[in-house]
């Protein structure tokens, strides 16, 4: 208890020890709250809760390749395809109608593997021979690979349905699955679990626990001698060459762990959606993830946490729900007549704000950026600092 | 695994040596050309050069684009996401513009040249001064805030301008009146229309006397400074804030004019137009040489050209896999492109 | 020290040239081991280029450069840094946003052992390496002064704090051969007394120093042997007493700064 005390003390001027403290309790909280606020109607939002976490996992990842290595990467959203279409291929009967004939049915949790190995190998592939561009050519080459694989998957008609995409996507199992009480359900313990569509809950607790073990691996990478050299890399090449430092291959490798971040999600997205389609990997999807690291707070994992959190409460909770907000506020206050369209061009104020959702979306990326450059929770000088109180102001990350 | 990828660098080494890079990226030009050569004499002759010119006239009007992004980058180094929409831009003014004027569709006649053009300079401005605008608020504050800044706030100001647009004129595309005569006529086996003349002879004079303009004038001389060497710039007494603004209105203007003849010869204009539009410009920018004002027009004009040949000869869902492949080839085999870039070394 | 046993470093006939400029012209010249070597001449005379085709930062464009026993021109830097040269730079270098103790811990990055498996799990070996390395970092913090310093950013150290950083990262790669561009440029002349403590101190560990030197007094005090550059050209070796008599070093430097 008193050991708690102390521990508490020493990071309670600690933003990212709060960060992470409110995140957890958030978590845990979410389901519950949601349904108790719903009256139990509420799986909606957990299962949009699930699909935020994902977005979660990218800011992670990406995170690791922009902000540790310093690497800027545009076409981030390739990886997350890549790992999809794996998923999607090997797990479901989607392989009958292709050259093979065969339907290929791998278990989710190899399957979730494998579509991370494939991403980082295609990190590999892409970065080798251009991760010794200048820094700026490597985000010309991401972005044109974003550009490229989504295309790709969608002319691959034989392999992947082309438009249509994959649909009919395996489900994880597991022997036995704890249901309750997150939801607020009873505690109790179900034998050969399957995660089906119309139980979020079961996926909001996967995509946590995800979250929680990738946190914990990539806050050893980053306190890692790998780490180090990321950073390293990042600040000045010549002299982390200089200090023996394998440039190259340190980036490589935050390119190909960054990649199979997203390959992982990208498996979980489909398992999740159980539909994979070439739409959901556009280059708005690899600006959304940069947005969200770079709002947070580049090199910074509860930083990138939060601004995935963020942008994506924001992307696909309130902005959506805006024009029936808008609808409902215009009817009581007694102004009918702005939910309905008039010949003189005005939509009615649901399109109106349904319309306002792209200037809406600019004016919080670049009122961000302009009043906070380095992100909402920069990174800042570890522990130790910390502990001894010192305070620079001026000693917040910037690059 | 991932240790064996790691090594692999060391033994693909010799992508980066120039002479084999060379001789790859030369025998894959070689090898695209003797299979297009191949399909294109499955066709007859007509077809091609009616292909031919409608590449040219896009590769043309990707050239007016490209040129301010690779203004931009040139000078300031940024990869200006809202310059694709301004472009599309430039369509949706005219349109406001053209009821003003007295111009409507149907009506073609010699008595249209002067509204047009006036209508054109107009559109030209208004798009100016809005990317000078963008260029106050959202880049110039981040001068010197870490490079991801400015990136994420033009991506921001491209969203803004889509969204106004949206919002100004609805989600569907716009019918873009057709101004242009459509007389066509035959020069031996060519079948060329007037419209593709004049919307070719347009962009390529705007493209040449900008070219002329920024090497000749004083203008020309100090944003070719200022993206040389900043510092040195100023010390010259060069304003920098002014090239820079300077900078971002001629590319703008361009890319109005862009978005104009771009309407007048596909018809329509929608509020997302320049986001793919702008992309391809950009990969007509970096194929040229980024930053380097003839490479744009060059690299425009070749990607109008692949672009219009692999729709029609080849398979068009493949097109924009082509054209990415493209940017990746460049700069993987030539970063400088075609004609050499001109960006300050680092 | 004695000059019969072989030399640390050898270069043999080294140009570099960049386009037409010829910025290091056939130098040849021995750094014995064990021993302070010093480098000088006029601004523009190739020193740091010569610096640079030593690290691998630059590729000779000719000659050969022999480091205990092998031709290493043309090795990259991080190989260069592995077999055991370090170096610190003429305008300092620093990971500006990592912590003083970070900075030194990159510079014992090319000695470590742990590997993707061991960061990603953080195994008890890699627990075990970064508690001795940390405490290695600090005795390299210790040993040029600026312990205090430990977590405090790079950037925000004071201007001679951080050469003395620059210098602890280095030799927190375990060099034999520890190259220092202009270590006491723009210092005070107690800060030079204090840095010529440290380079004795550096010197009895064992480590050859190389260093290139505008202040006279320092680089007479401090070094055994000096070679004079100018253009790009080997223009005077030797002890320096009788290089401060050579006329054509006077000409050539010491007639400009003095
Ligand atoms: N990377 C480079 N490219 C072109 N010229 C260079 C480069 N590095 C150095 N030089 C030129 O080589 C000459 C020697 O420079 P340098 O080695 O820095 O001199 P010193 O360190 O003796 O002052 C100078 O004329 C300099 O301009
Ligand atoms: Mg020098």
């Amino acid at each position: 208890m008193k050991r708690l005390r102390v521990f508490v003390r020493e990071n309670s001027r600690n933003p990212n020890a709060i960060a992470y403290t409110v995140m957890a309790i958030g978590a845990l909280a979410l389901p519950g709250i949601v349904q108790f606020a719903n009256g139990g109607n509420g799986d909606f939002l957990v299962s949009l809760a699930a699909d935020g976490g994902v977005y979660v996992l990218l800011a992670i990842g990406l995170n690791v390749v922009v902000g540790f290595a310093g690497l800027l990467d545009l076409g981030y959203a390739a990886f997350f395809a890549i790992g999809s279409y794996t998923y999607g291929m090997l797990a479901s009967a989607q392989l009958i109608s292709s050259p093979i004939h065969h339907a290929v049915h791998i278990p989710f949790w190899i399957a979730l593997l494998i579509g991370m190995f494939v991403a980082a190998g295609a990190g590999a592939l892409l970065g080798a021979p251009t991760l010794r561009l200048r820094g700026d050519y490597l985000a010309i080459v991401t972005l044109g690979f974003g550009e490229i694989v989504p295309r790709f998957f969608r002319n691959m008609k034989d392999w992947t349905s082309g438009v249509n995409g994959i649909s009919a996507l395996d489900v994880p199992t597991l022997p036995f699955w704890i249901t309750g009480p997150w939801a607020s359900t009873q505690l109790a313990i179900e034998h050969n679990f399957r995660f089906v569509s119309f139980n979020p809950t079961a996926w909001y607790v996967l995509v946590v626990i995800l979250i929680v073990i990738s946190v914990i691996g990539v806050n050893n990478l980053y306190s890692s001698r790998l780490g180090r050299a990321w950073m390293a890399v990042r600040e000045d090449e010549t002299a982390a060459a200089a200090m023996g430092v394998n440039t190259v291959n340190t980036k490589l490798l935050a390119f190909a762990i960054g990649a199979s971040f997203s390959g992982f999600a990208g498996a979980f997205y489909g398992a999740k959606l159980s539909l994979v389609s070439p739409d959901s990997f556009s280059f708005i999807v690899s600006i959304t993830i940069l947005s969200m690291v770079v709002l947070g707070g580049m090199g910074n994992i509860p930083g990138a946490m939060i601004g995935a959190l963020l942008l994506y409460s924001v992307l696909y909770y309130f902005l959506p729900g805006a024009p029936a907000q808008a609808t409902a506020l215009a009817h009581n206050l007694g102004m009918d007549w702005l939910n309905q369209s008039s010949p003189d061009g005005w939509p009615g104020i649901a399109e109106f704000i349904h319309r306002l959702q792209f200037i809406i979306f600019g004016l919080i990326l670049v009122g961000i950026m302009l009043l906070r450059p380095q992100g909402l929770l920069p990174s800042r000088l570890r522990a130790q600092e910390l502990k001894r109180g010192v305070h620079d102001e001026s000693a917040v990350v910037t690059t | 695994m991932i240790g064996a990828l790691a090594r692999m660098p060391s033994t693909l080494r010799t992508f980066g040596g120039s002479q084999v890079s060379n001789l790859v990226g030369l025998l894959i030009v070689a090898g695209a050309l003797a299979l297009t050569l191949q399909h294109v004499l499955q066709h007859s002759a007509s077809f091609f050069f009616q292909i031919l010119i409608i590449g040219i006239a896009d590769g043309t009007i990707y050239g007016l684009i490209a040129l301010g992004y690779t203004m931009v980058y040139g000078i300031i180094e940024l990869i200006n996401f809202a310059h694709g929409d301004v472009f599309t831009l430039g369509g949706y003014f005219s349109l406001a513009l053209f009821p003003i004027f007295g111009i409507a569709e149907g009506k073609a006649g010699f008595g249209y040249v002067i509204p047009l053009l006036v209508v054109a300079a107009i559109t030209m401005l208004l798009c100016g001064v809005v990317n000078v605008a963008i260029e106050r608020v959202a880049y110039r504050p981040l001068r010197h805030a870490p490079r991801l800044a400015p990136l994420i706030t033009a991506i921001g100001m491209s969203s803004i301008l889509e969204g106004a647009m949206y919002l100004w004129r609805g989600p569907n595309s716009l019918h873009y009146p057709d101004l242009l005569p459509l007389t066509r006529f035959n020069i031996g086996p060519v079948n060329i229309g007037v419209k593709d003349l004049i919307v070719i002879t347009f962009a390529l004079v705007l493209v040449v006397v900008f070219t002329l303009f920024i090497n000749l004038s004083k203008l020309g001389k100090a944003m070719r400074a200022t993206a040389q060497d900043r510092d040195a710039a100023q010390l010259m007494g060069i304003d920098i804030n002014r090239t820079i603004s300077a900078t971002f209105f001629i590319g703008a203007a361009l890319a109005g004019a862009g978005g104009i003849t771009w309407g007048l010869y596909i018809s329509s204009v929608d509020p997302f137009l320049g986001f793919i539009t702008g992309l391809i410009a950009f990969t007509a920018a970096v194929f040229g040489g980024i930053g380097n004002i003839p490479g744009a027009a060059l690299g425009g004009l070749l990607i109008g050209l692949i672009r219009a040949f692999s729709d029609s000869y080849f398979d068009s869902s493949w097109t924009e896999v082509l054209i990415f492949g493209i940017l990746i080839a460049t700069l993987v085999f030539r970063p400088t492109g075609l004609l050499g870039m001109r960006v300050p070394e680092k | 020290m004695s000059t019969d046993q072989k030399p640390i470093l050898s270069l043999q006939g080294v140009i570099k040239r960049f386009g037409g400029l010829t910025a290091v012209d056939q130098v040849s010249f021995d750094v014995p081991k064990g021993e302070v070597f010093a480098l000088i001449g006029p601004n523009g005379a190739g020193k740091t280029t010569l610096f640079n085709c030593i690290t691998g930062m630059h590729v000779p464009t000719a000659g050969r450069v022999v480091f205990e026993g092998r031709d290493i021109a043309g090795t990259k830097p991080y190989r260069t840094a592995q077999l055991g040269i370090a170096r610190t730079f003429q305008n300092i270098r620093l990971f500006e946003y990592m912590s003083a103790l970070d900075n030194v811990k990159v510079g014992e990055h090319v000695r470590m052992k742990a590997k993707l498996w061991d960061a990603i799990f953080r195994t008890p070996f890699a627990r075990r390496e970064e508690r001795e390395v940390s405490e290695r970092a600090m005795e390299h913090l210790r040993f040029v002064g600026i312990e205090r310093h430990a977590d405090n950013y790079a950037r925000n150290l004071a201007y001679g704090q951080q050469r003395r950083l620059e210098i602890a990262r280095a030799l927190a790669t375990e060099p034999h051969l520890l190259l220092l561009d202009e270590p006491a440029a723009g210092f005070t002349p107690q800060e030079k007394v204090e840095l010529m403590r440290l380079v004795d101190k550096i010197i009895s560990r064992g480590i050859t120093v190389f260093l290139i030197e505008h202040d006279m007094r320092v680089v007479m005090e401090v070094s055994q042997r000096i070679v004079v550059l100018d253009h790009g050209e080997k223009i005077a070796e030797g002890p320096p007493a009788e290089v401060r008599k050579d006329q054509r070093v006077i000409d050539a430097y010491l007639g400009k700064s003095a």
